[in-house]
């Protein structure tokens, strides 16, 4: 697989494709499988998608814990704000119902992992819904995102325990902006400023779920982290660059990452998860869960 | 190899990729080295396994792996359950197996018996799902699940790798990898062989009649 952002987006604009294309035309090479066979695999990894965002949309899910659930249904039934009956809205409905459904146990795709899984779906499928945006185009977005989670996977970190909640819900941003940006006409390079654009916006976020657990507020963490890919979306395909390259920014995240303290990464030890509201939670979900 | 369809799932019940997905296929690599579902087993969590596993069901999935169910399965769910129905009483502890970085936080040992025999795994769940064995009964391996993989303990005589490759070659199995480790000279080989494609019950025969091979297991390809 593609080692940097750069080398498959020269790869693509020199051959005149897509990253997607060069991306599945790799992945055929390095595992030996046909496109077909892998677009294939990726189609069923779509459906799981949706269907936990009809899940997730029914709004009587709890976690173990009751913790986390029934936020989407609110964003879909609830009152209005500023942004109601928007694209931008029904993503973050979106969002939160994949995550919802993961916190219940249920079925998701990890893209690139279930603590971030809400991202990538929220985003490409809103769009897609909104824009009449085919199957087709769909799966070739989850290879232009799996090309871009691999090289985060290769030169940082896809695991909040090593590298923070900027290594998942981050690196999905980053996924989801790159891979949105190229389904919507973006050419390589506008797909990859996109993924630079998100994950400058995640540098530095911290892994502090409440008592370790993939739910609070890692819940929230993917609709604001699918917000952080549409703003990165929208300016990539305005004509806005930015100065530091998608690599340079996710070597970053990877050092940044190094360099966190073990309480940011996953272990409950420090951010959200050691407020005291925090604290009291996570000891009451404990004794929930002992008793279920 | 990182694989798009690595970082584009795996499909999977919640809530963790590492703490639940990626601590299913560790079980189940622990589950193919005594081919079939353990009798016992003996799970010690290190790190953030032992700290946050309990919320994220890591006992669930390493059960279910155990137990033959793959991530995407429901009955992780029911995992514990479902075991003490089997009768089985797996066990579970929280321990240090070393220092970062050498040790991944989310590492575990599984050790496991079932008809007499016994074997132990080290390994680390590295994050969307991905995992790394890094030891199998103190000989030190590299096994992520990606491939279909025949490991084996052999004594050290010449000749060795040559056999066994030969006889994966009249099978029509293409070896990706091939490592050999052994503790010291003259002492026992551990040999990892990664294949292109699931050797059948025919190789795992024809391996096993070596009367040089101690023992050998298929592990099944969990990922990718």
């Amino acid at each position: 697989m593609f080692g940097s952002i750069a080398e498959a987006a020269k790869a693509a604009e020199s051959e005149g494709k897509t990253i997607a294309q060069v991306a599945l035309e790799m992945e055929s090479r390095d595992q030996g499988r046909t496109v077909e066979d892998i677009r294939a695999a990726l189609a069923r990894a779509l459906k799981v998608m949706r269907g936990a965002v009809e899940q997730g949309l029914t709004g009587d899910l709890r976690s173990a814990s009751g913790l986390v659930g029934g936020d989407a249904a609110k964003l879909r039934t609830g009152p209005d704000g500023p942004l109601a009956g928007t694209l931008f809205r029904d993503v973050l409905m979106r969002a939160l119902a994949v995550q919802e459904v993961n916190a219940a146990m249920g079925v998701i795709v990890a893209a690139p992992t279930a603590g971030g899984a809400g991202v990538l779906p929220a985003v490409l499928l809103g769009i897609a819904r909104d824009k009449n945006i085919s199957d087709d185009k769909l799966i070739d977005a989850l290879a232009c995102a799996g090309l871009i989670g691999a090289v985060v996977a290769q030169r940082a970190s896809l695991s909040g325990a090593e590298g923070g909640c900027q290594a998942e819900t981050g690196a999905a941003a980053g996924m989801a902006a790159g891979a949105a940006t190229e389904m919507l006409g973006g050419t390589p390079m506008q797909a990859s400023h996109a993924v630079a654009l998100a994950q400058q916006g995640t540098l530095g976020l911290v892994c502090d779920p409440l008592g370790g657990y993939v739910e609070l507020p890692c819940v929230f963490r993917n609709a604001t982290g699918a917000a952080i890919a549409l703003a990165a979306i929208e300016m990539s395909l305005a004509g806005i660059t930015f100065a530091i390259p998608a690599d340079e920014v996710i070597d970053t995240m990877g050092e940044i990452g190094r360099e966190m303290d073990v309480r940011y990464r996953e272990t409950a030890g420090g951010g959200l998860a050691a407020t005291p509201t925090g604290r009291r939670l996570a000891k009451e979900r404990l004794t929930q869960i002992r008793r279920a | 190899m990182v694989s798009i369809l690595d970082i584009i799932g795996p499909v999977m019940v919640g809530p963790s990729s590492s703490h639940t997905a990626g601590a299913c296929r560790l079980g189940l690599i622990a589950r193919d080295l005594v081919a079939g579902t353990p009798e016992t087993a003996l799970v010690e969590l290190h790190g953030s396994f032992a700290r946050t596993g309990e919320g994220h069901g890591t006992d669930k999935a390493i059960v279910g792996g155990l137990l033959g169910f793959k991530t995407d399965d429901e009955r992780i769910r029911d995992a514990l359950t479902i075991m003490e129905k089997e009768g089985l009483a797996y066990r579970f502890e929280k321990t240090t197996l070393g220092a970062e970085p050498e040790v991944h936080p989310n590492s575990v040992r599984i050790t496991v018996s079932r008809e007499h025999r016994n074997h132990v795994i080290l390994g680390a769940s590295l994050g969307a799902g991905r995992i790394k064995v890094s030891q199998i009964d103190g000989y030190p391996v590299e096994i992520d699940g990606s491939s279909h993989t025949i490991v084996l303990v052999a004594e050290d005589i010449k000749g060795s790798v040559a056999r066994i490759t030969s006889i994966l070659s009249d099978a029509g199995v293409n070896i990706a990898t091939l490592r050999l480790t052994r503790k010291h000279r003259g002492g026992d080989a551990f040999m990892v062989i990664e294949l292109d494609e699931r050797p059948d019950e025919t190789v795992r025969d024809a391996v096993r009649a070596l009367p040089w091979v101690k023992w050998s297991h298929r592990i099944d390809k969990v990922g990718g």
